[in-house]
C-alpha cells in the first residue's frame, strides 16, 4: 500500500516543501529510506519504528520503503519524523492519509511516541502558507509559533496517537474513541491499545485550541515594540548620542572611541530604541531567523524589537557568518534588521573581521556547501567601540603611560578596509567631566527617534525607485546629484581638505555625513554648519590613520 | 705587515669593543700613555692590573685580530657622511673636556654644537601632555630664534617636539643618540633623523650599528647634559629619567630650569620638584635669555593670540579653552551654545590657527 504526506524542509532561511512517500510491500523485512537524507534525516527510521511501536502499533514483517521527495534536494533536520510517521501509518492503513493532502507536518518523535518542538517553525509554516496549505500539524510545543502566520489552521501534536485521532475524525464530527476503534478493527494485524487517561487531556487540549485558532485579523497575536531601555538613561555624553542620532538617520556605521567605563556600550545597545519601528516585512524577516536558531521568545515567538547584537571579541569568522556543515545563521544575520555591536574592535581576530567586509556591501551571506548554497540576510548597521589605548585612558596621561608608537599600533590593528566603510568616528567624554556635570533631563528615545523616522522617509523619497535606501549607500554619481554644496562652502571644504590632508574617501564620506545632517535639520542644500558638523565626524581618524594628515597640520 | 696603524685606528678599534666603556678606556690612557701601547698589553696582564674583569680581558684579546677589520671602517666613514671626532681633535667639544666621564670618540653626523654659542637643551617625557609638547616646541622655536643651540635625545615626546621647534625655525640643534649614529631610533622620527644632520649634527658615542640598549640612555644623558650650557626640563614625571639628568647636569655644573605645570599633574610634578628644589622656573624664553644675558631686541614673551580678530560667537568658545585639553561636550556645555554650532566655530578657530585638536575630539588653545 502506498500513501505520501506533506513535510518541510529547510534550505538557509526559506522553507521547502517535501513530499514523504512511504509504501507497503510483500518482501524481505526492512526499513528503507531514500532522497538526499542528512544523518539526522536517516536516523528518523529508528525513531519512527520504535516511536509507533511504543505508541502501541505493531507491524506486520513487510517491506517498508519511504522517499522524501524531490529526491535531489539536501534535507536536514529532525522535523521529518512526524511526516515520515504518518506516512508509514498511511501506507499500512492506520491513518487515512488521503484527509492530509492539504495539510503539512512537522515534528519530532522520541522513543515513546511524544512529539517534540523543532527549530525554524516559522519559515516552515510561511512556506506551507505559500504553497497553498490550509493545515499545519505541529508539535504543542510550537503551536503559538506557528499561529504568528495568519491563514492557517494550525493544530498541536503531542503523540502519534493523537494524530491518528485528529486526521481521521477531521471528517466527521464524532468523537476520537470511534475513530480510533474502528481503525484498530481494519487493521486487524495491529493491536491498538489507547490509554484512556491520556485521552481526557487531549480533548481538553483540543478545546482550549480551537479558541487559540487564529482569526482573519492580520497578526493577532503581536504587541508592538516597547523597549525597556530608553536614551533617557544616558546622563551627558552630547556629543556621542548625536552622532549615534546622525549615523541611525542615514544608516552609517559607527565607530566610537574612548576609555573604558564611559558608556559606550549603554549608547549602543539602546540604538534600536531610536530606528524606525519595524514593518511587518521585516518583523517576519528578522523572525525567520531568530525561528531557525531556535531563539525565539516562548511567551511570544516572535521579534517586534529590532535585534541588538553583541558577539565578544574572542568569536570566530564562523560565528559571525553562520556555519556548520548544513550552515546556521551568524551573528551577522542574527543582526539583521538590527544592530552589530563589535566592542572592543582591536580586539577581534583579523580573520573574522574581514569577513565583514562584503555582507556590508551587499546585505547577505552566501555560504556554499557540498549540499548547497545557503544564504541568509546581513542587513545590520555596524557600530563598533574601542579604546583609545592598550591601557584605555588614553588621552589622560596622568593615567596613562602608553607611548605614541604603542597607541598608534593598537588603533592600526583595526582593519583598514573596515575603517572604510565606517562614515562616522567619535569619541567619549572623560568620566570625569560626566561626573561634574549634575544629573538633568535628557532627551528620550521617542523624540529621537521622531527625527530619524522623518530623515528615513526623505531618504525613501530621494531614493525612489533606485537600489539604494539610505545616504550612506550613495556612490559617487548619487554623491554628485545629491550632496551639491554652495560656490563658497566648495571652496571653504577645499582648503579643510588640504590643510588637514584627507584622502579621497574621507572626502565623499563627509559629503555623505552632511547631507544626513542637513536632512536631520530639513534642509535642502547642505549649509556651512551641515559640513563642519561632518568633518568634525571625521577629525579621529584622520588623526590615528591617518599619518600624512598629522605631519600637514604639524608642519604649517 | 703592509698596513700602517696610526694612534687614531688604535683608538678606534678601542672603541669598539663592546666591555670597555668611557671610563676604563680613560683609565687605561692615563695609565699606558697612548692607545698603541694599550693595543700591545696581554689582555691577562691588564686583568692583573685590575684593569680589566675577566670576560673583558678575553674579549680584548679576541678583538685584537679584528685590528685591520676596524681600521677599514674607521677609514670608510667619511664615504657614510659619518665623523670620528676623538679626544686629541681640535673640534672636540670644548664643554665636554672637563666632564667626568667624557667619551674619546665621538660618531657625529653633521656639525658638532659650536663652543662659542650658546646651548640649551631641552629634556622630558616620552609620554607627554599636549601642554608639555607644546611648551617644548615653544621654546624649541623662540630659542632657536634668539640663536640658541638646541641639544636633545630625538626621543618620543618633548624631545622630538624640541628638535620639531627648532627646525621649524630653521635654528641648528643636536640630537644625541643611545644607539649607533647610523641608527635611527625611534623609528618614526626617521624624518628628523634625516634633517638634523643638515641643521645641526646627530651625535653619539656608541659604535655603529649599536642598538638602543636600555643601558644606552643614562650614557647618553650625560652628553646631552654635558653638551648644553642650560637644562630645560619642560615636563616629567616624578622619579623619572628626565631627573637624573636634571641631577647629572648639576654635576656637571650646568643651570637646570622646570617648566612648572599644574600641581595636579603627574606629569609635571617631577618639574615643580626641581623647582622647590632651586631650579629656575621657566616661564617664558625670557628666563633663559636672561640666563645667557642675550638682549633680544624683541624680548621674547609668551606669545598671546590677537582676540579681536573673532567674533563674538567665536570669542565666547575661544575663552571656554586654555591649555589643558577640553573634551568637545564640556566646552558644549560652558559656552552654552548648541552642538552643531560649537563644531562649526571650532573648526573654523582652528583653520586660523586658534586652536588644535592633540587628540580626537579634545581642544587646546594654540600657542
Amino acid at each position: 500500500m502506498f500513501s505520501k504526506v506533506c513535510g518541510i524542509g529547510l534550505l538557509g532561511v526559506e522553507g521547502c516543501l517535501v513530499h514523504v512517500e512511504a509504501d507497503v510491500q510483500e518482501g524481505l523485512p526492512g526499513f528503507v529510506m531514500v532522497g538526499a537524507l542528512a544523518p539526522e534525516v536517516r536516523e528518523a527510521q529508528d525513531r519512527v519504528r520504535t516511536a509507533l511501536k511504543n505508541a502501541g502499533f505493531r507491524f506486520p514483517p513487510k517491506k517498508v520503503t519511504v522517499n522524501l521527495s524531490p529526491a535531489d534536494v539536501h534535507k536536514s533536520g529532525t522535523g521529518f519524523d512526524l511526516p515520515i510517521a504518518a506516512a508509514v501509518l498511511g501506507a499500512h492503513g492506520a491513518l487515512d492519509w488521503e484527509q492530509l493532502e492539504d495539510s503539512v507536518l512537522i515534528g519530532e518523535l522520541g522513543l515513546d511516541g511524544v512529539v517534540k518542538p523543532v527549530r525554524g517553525i516559522l519559515p516552515m509554516v510561511i512556506e506551507a502558507k505559500n504553497c497553498g496549505k490550509k493545515v499545519c500539524y505541529l508539535p504543542e510545543e510550537n503551536v503559538r509559533e506557528g499561529q504568528m502566520i495568519p491563514g492557517l489552521k494550525i493544530v498541536g501534536v503531542g503523540q502519534v496517537r493523537d494524530l491518528i485521532e485528529k486526521v481521521n475524525g477531521r471528517n466527521r464530527s464524532g468523537d476520537g474513541e470511534d475513530v480510533c476503534g474502528e481503525k484498530a478493527g481494519t487493521c486487524s494485524d495491529d493491536t491498538y491499545m489507547p490509554v484512556e487517561a491520556d485521552r481526557a487531556g487531549e480533548k481538553a487540549d483540543r478545546a482550549g485550541e480551537k479558541a487559540d485558532l487564529p482569526q482573519a485579523a492580520a497578526f493577532p497575536y503581536i504587541s508592538r515594540d516597547v523597549y525597556d531601555i530608553d536614551y533617557r538613561d544616558v546622563q551627558g555624553q552630547g556629543l556621542m548620542k548625536r552622532a549615534t542620532e546622525v549615523a541611525v538617520a542615514g544608516r552609517h556605521n559607527l565607530l566610537y572611541i574612548g576609555p573604558a567605563g564611559t558608556g559606550k556600550t549603554m549608547i549602543a545597545e539602546r540604538i534600536p530604541t531610536i530606528m524606525p519601528s519595524c514593518t511587518m516585512e521585516e518583523m517576519l524577516e528578522i523572525s525567520k531567523i531568530y525561528s531557525i536558531c531556535g531563539m525565539l521568545p516562548r511567551e511570544q515567538p516572535f521579534m517586534t524589537r529590532r535585534p541588538f547584537r553583541s558577539p565578544h571579541h574572542s568569536a570566530t569568522a564562523q560565528a559571525l557568518t553562520g556555519g556548520g556543515k548544513t550552515p546556521e545563521p551568524g551573528e551577522m544575520s542574527l543582526a539583521s534588521g538590527g544592530v552589530l555591536f563589535l566592542d572592543e574592535l582591536p580586539e577581534f581576530s583579523k580573520n573574522a573581521i574581514e569577513l565583514l567586509r562584503q555582507p556590508l556591501e551587499s546585505h547577505k551571506i552566501v555560504l556554499s556547501r557540498v549540499s548547497g548554497r545557503y544564504e541568509f540576510p546581513a542587513d545590520f548597521m555596524l557600530v563598533a567601540a574601542a579604546n583609545p589605548c592598550p591601557c584605555g585612558h588614553f588621552p589622560d596621561r596622568n593615567r596613562c603611560h602608553c607611548s605614541e608608537e604603542q597607541i598608534r599600533r593598537y588603533l592600526g590593528k583595526i582593519s583598514k578596509p573596515i575603517l572604510d566603510r565606517i562614515d562616522i568616528c567619535t569619541e567619549a567624554a572623560p568620566v570625569e567631566f560626566s561626573d561634574l556635570r549634575g544629573r538633568r533631563e535628557e532627551e528620550s528615545s521617542g523624540q529621537i527617534r521622531q527625527r530619524v523616522e522623518r530623515v528615513r522617509e526623505i531618504q525613501k523619497e530621494r531614493f525612489a525607485g533606485r537600489q539604494i535606501r539610505f545616504n550612506s549607500q550613495m556612490t559617487g554619481e548619487d554623491i554628485r546629484r545629491f550632496c551639491g554644496l554652495s560656490k563658497k562652502e566648495e571652496e571653504f571644504f577645499r582648503d579643510v581638505y588640504q590643510r588637514k590632508g584627507m584622502s579621497a574617501r574621507a572626502y565623499s564620506k563627509i559629503l555623505k555625513v552632511a547631507r544626513t545632517i542637513a536632512d536631520l535639520d530639513g534642509a535642502e542644500q547642505i549649509g556651512h554648519a551641515h559640513l563642519c558638523e561632518a568633518i568634525g565626524y571625521r577629525s579621529l581618524e584622520e588623526k590615528y590613520w591617518q599619518s600624512s594628515g598629522s605631519e600637514v597640520t604639524r608642519r604649517e | 705587515m703592509s698596513e700602517h696603524f696610526t694612534e687614531r685606528d688604535y683608538l678606534y678599534w678601542l672603541c669598539q669593543l663592546p666591555p670597555l666603556g668611557a671610563i676604563t678606556i680613560q683609565t687605561l690612557l692615563d695609565r699606558f700613555g697612548s692607545c698603541e701601547t694599550i693595543y700591545y698589553m696581554e689582555g691577562s696582564r691588564l686583568k692583573e692590573e685590575k684593569l680589566l674583569n675577566r670576560p673583558a680581558a678575553a674579549c680584548f684579546d679576541d678583538m685584537k685580530s679584528k685590528l685591520p677589520e676596524t681600521t677599514r671602517e674607521y677609514r670608510g666613514l667619511e664615504e657614510r657622511g659619518i665623523r670620528f671626532i676623538t679626544y686629541m681633535d681640535e673640534e672636540y667639544p670644548e664643554r665636554l673636556k672637563h666632564i667626568y666621564g667624557k667619551p674619546v670618540g665621538l660618531y657625529v653626523k653633521g656639525r658638532l654644537p659650536d663652543d662659542s654659542r650658546p646651548s640649551a637643551a631641552i629634556i622630558g617625557a616620552r609620554a607627554a601632555s599636549s601642554y608639555g609638547l607644546q611648551m617644548a616646541r615653544m621654546l624649541g622655536a623662540s630659542l632657536s630664534r634668539a640663536g640658541i643651540q638646541i641639544v636633545s635625545g630625538m626621543a618620543l615626546g618633548i624631545d622630538g617636539a624640541g628638535h620639531e621647534g627648532a627646525l621649524m625655525e630653521n635654528g641648528d640643534t643636536y640630537a644625541v643618540l643611545g644607539s649607533g649614529v647610523d641608527v635611527c631610533y625611534p623609528r618614526t622620527h626617521l624624518n628628523m633623523y634625516l634633517e638634523i644632520p643638515d641643521r645641526g649634527g646627530v651625535i653619539s658615542e656608541f659604535p655603529l650599528g649599536s642598538e638602543a640598549l636600555k643601558a644606552h640612555f643614562p650614557m647618553r644623558n650625560r652628553l646631552i647634559s654635558g653638551l648644553a650650557d642650560v637644562i630645560i626640563v619642560a615636563e616629567a614625571r616624578e622619579r623619572s629619567g628626565s631627573l637624573i639628568t636634571a641631577e647629572l647636569a648639576l654635576e656637571q655644573g650646568r643651570e637646570v630650569m622646570a617648566v612648572p605645570g599644574m600641581v595636579t599633574s603627574e606629569l609635571s610634578r617631577g618639574c615643580n620638584h626641581l623647582i622647590r628644589q632651586g631650579a629656575g622656573i621657566v616661564t617664558s624664553p625670557d628666563d633663559i635669555l636672561e640666563y645667557f644675558q642675550i638682549k633680544h631686541e624683541k624680548m621674547l614673551r609668551l606669545p598671546k593670540k590677537n582676540e579681536n580678530a573673532l567674533a563674538k560667537k567665536e570669542k565666547i568658545v575661544y575663552s571656554c579653552l586654555d591649555l589643558q585639553p577640553k573634551f568637545f561636550d564640556q566646552v558644549v556645555e560652558e559656552s552654552g551654545l548648541p552642538l552643531g554650532e560649537c563644531m562649526t566655530i571650532l573648526l573654523e578657530l582652528e583653520l586660523k590657527g586658534y586652536v588644535m585638536q592633540p587628540t580626537g575630539h579634545y581642544y587646546v588653545k594654540k600657542i
